[in-house]
């Protein structure tokens, strides 16, 4: 359950942003996921919840953008259906991530500036 | 203020970020690495299920490499929530190590293993093992700046584990299916094993291997020399550049 210290980590993030721009209220932070980013986005949700009182993010929106693990061909460009061999039948080349299916990352802040 | 109509009502900024939510253990990770790479080091970060059979692994591997007259000195640091049972069974097969209890941490990060680094000699060792927490889920995203990651996939675990655990399979470099020894006395199919392995990892690399009777640990002898290449050598240039010592605190700026 590794969920809760990745949360801390984003709130401490968060919460110096949000000084560094004298910020009043963090109004909603946007953080995408990827699918093999190795988080549970339930898990991820629940300790937002615990640990956002008391913070600067007390008050804000948890919006989460979830990415797709898609494998491709990086030759012939052929999408493997879930639970494929993860080489090309045709090609034999190794099969290839898209950008974001490790996804853990911060995007974006609205800050209430005064 | 919003200045639109004159409400009063404070202004919503929006900042762009963009950054990875690890970024200060990958920070870290990168330090550790620059070390390691700076004294020629090969570190391995050895993860897998509770009991799957790592310390016996690096055990054997002690015992392998002294039998192939290899002139590799070894070094570790193993985590453990509550013990140093792991740390004293390595000690004793004569790889010095150090325990790391993470008390309820489920995996090793950056920064525990960069505190640890400054109680074991590792610039001494050529081939370091950071010995993860027993666990197929949350090491897997965590870079300690090791060189390679091998997941211990015992044979008692079940030919699914990697479709099951996908993130950790397609983390790692190698796969050591431990405990084949068993493999008469249960219903494990190894082809299976390995087919499962090709639809989580697009270059699938496995080693059967038996701690006990020693099948398998030449294959893995000869792996670490192959991870060792491009180490070998290295170290002629770092006793200068790493004569600053380890005594500085932590928080500094590398990376």
């Amino acid at each position: 359950m590794h969920e809760y210290s990745l949360i801390q980590a984003l709130i401490a993030r968060v919460g110096d942003e949000a000084r560094r721009r004298s910020a009043t209220r963090v109004h909603a932070i946007r953080v995408s996921l990827g699918a093999l980013s190795g988080v549970e986005p339930d898990l991820f949700t629940s300790a937002w919840e615990l640990a956002r009182a008391g913070t600067t993010c007390a008050e804000a929106e948890l919006r989460l953008e979830r990415i797709e693990a898609v494998w491709s061909c990086p030759r012939c460009k052929k999408v493997f259906a879930p639970g494929d061999v993860l080489r090309c039948a045709d090609c034999r080349e190794p099969a290839a991530l898209n950008d974001g299916a490790d996804a853990l990352t911060l995007d974006q802040l609205e800050l209430e500036v005064p | 203020m919003c200045q639109t109509c004159g409400c009063g009502d404070p202004e919503l900024v929006p900042v762009e970020l963009h950054e990875k939510i690890l970024a200060e253990n990958d920070r870290t990770a990168r330090h550790n690495r620059e070390h390691f790479v700076g004294a020629g080091v090969l570190a391995v970060n050895v993860m897998g299920s509770p009991g799957s059979g790592k310390t016996a692994l690096l055990e054997a591997t002690a015992r392998a490499a002294a039998a192939a007259k290899k002139a590799w000195r070894l070094g570790a640091v193993s985590a453990d929530l509550a013990t140093d049972h792991d740390a004293r069974r390595l000690a004793a097969a004569g790889i010095p190590s150090r325990s790391i209890t993470t008390g309820q941490a489920c995996h090793l990060d950056a920064e525990l293993v960069h505190r640890a680094l400054h109680d074991v000699p590792w610039r001494e060792t050529d081939v370091f093992f950071i010995e993860n927490v027993g666990n197929l889920v949350c090491p897997a995203i965590y870079d300690l700046g090791q060189a390679a990651n091998v997941a211990v996939l015992s044979v008692t675990e079940g030919e699914d584990k990697p479709l099951k655990y996908p993130v950790m399979f397609q983390a790692v470099d190698l796969v050591v299916v431990t405990k084949c020894d068993l493999v008469p006395h249960l219903d494990v199919d190894l082809a299976k094993l390995q087919d499962a392995l090709a639809r989580v990892m697009p270059a699938p690399r496995a080693i059967e291997l038996s701690a006990k009777t020693g099948k398998g640990v030449d294959a893995w002898i000869a792996w670490l020399e192959e991870q060792r290449a491009p180490f070998v050598g290295a170290e002629g240039g770092h006793a200068h550049a790493h004569g600053h010592g380890h005594g500085h605190g932590h928080g500094h700026g590398h990376g």
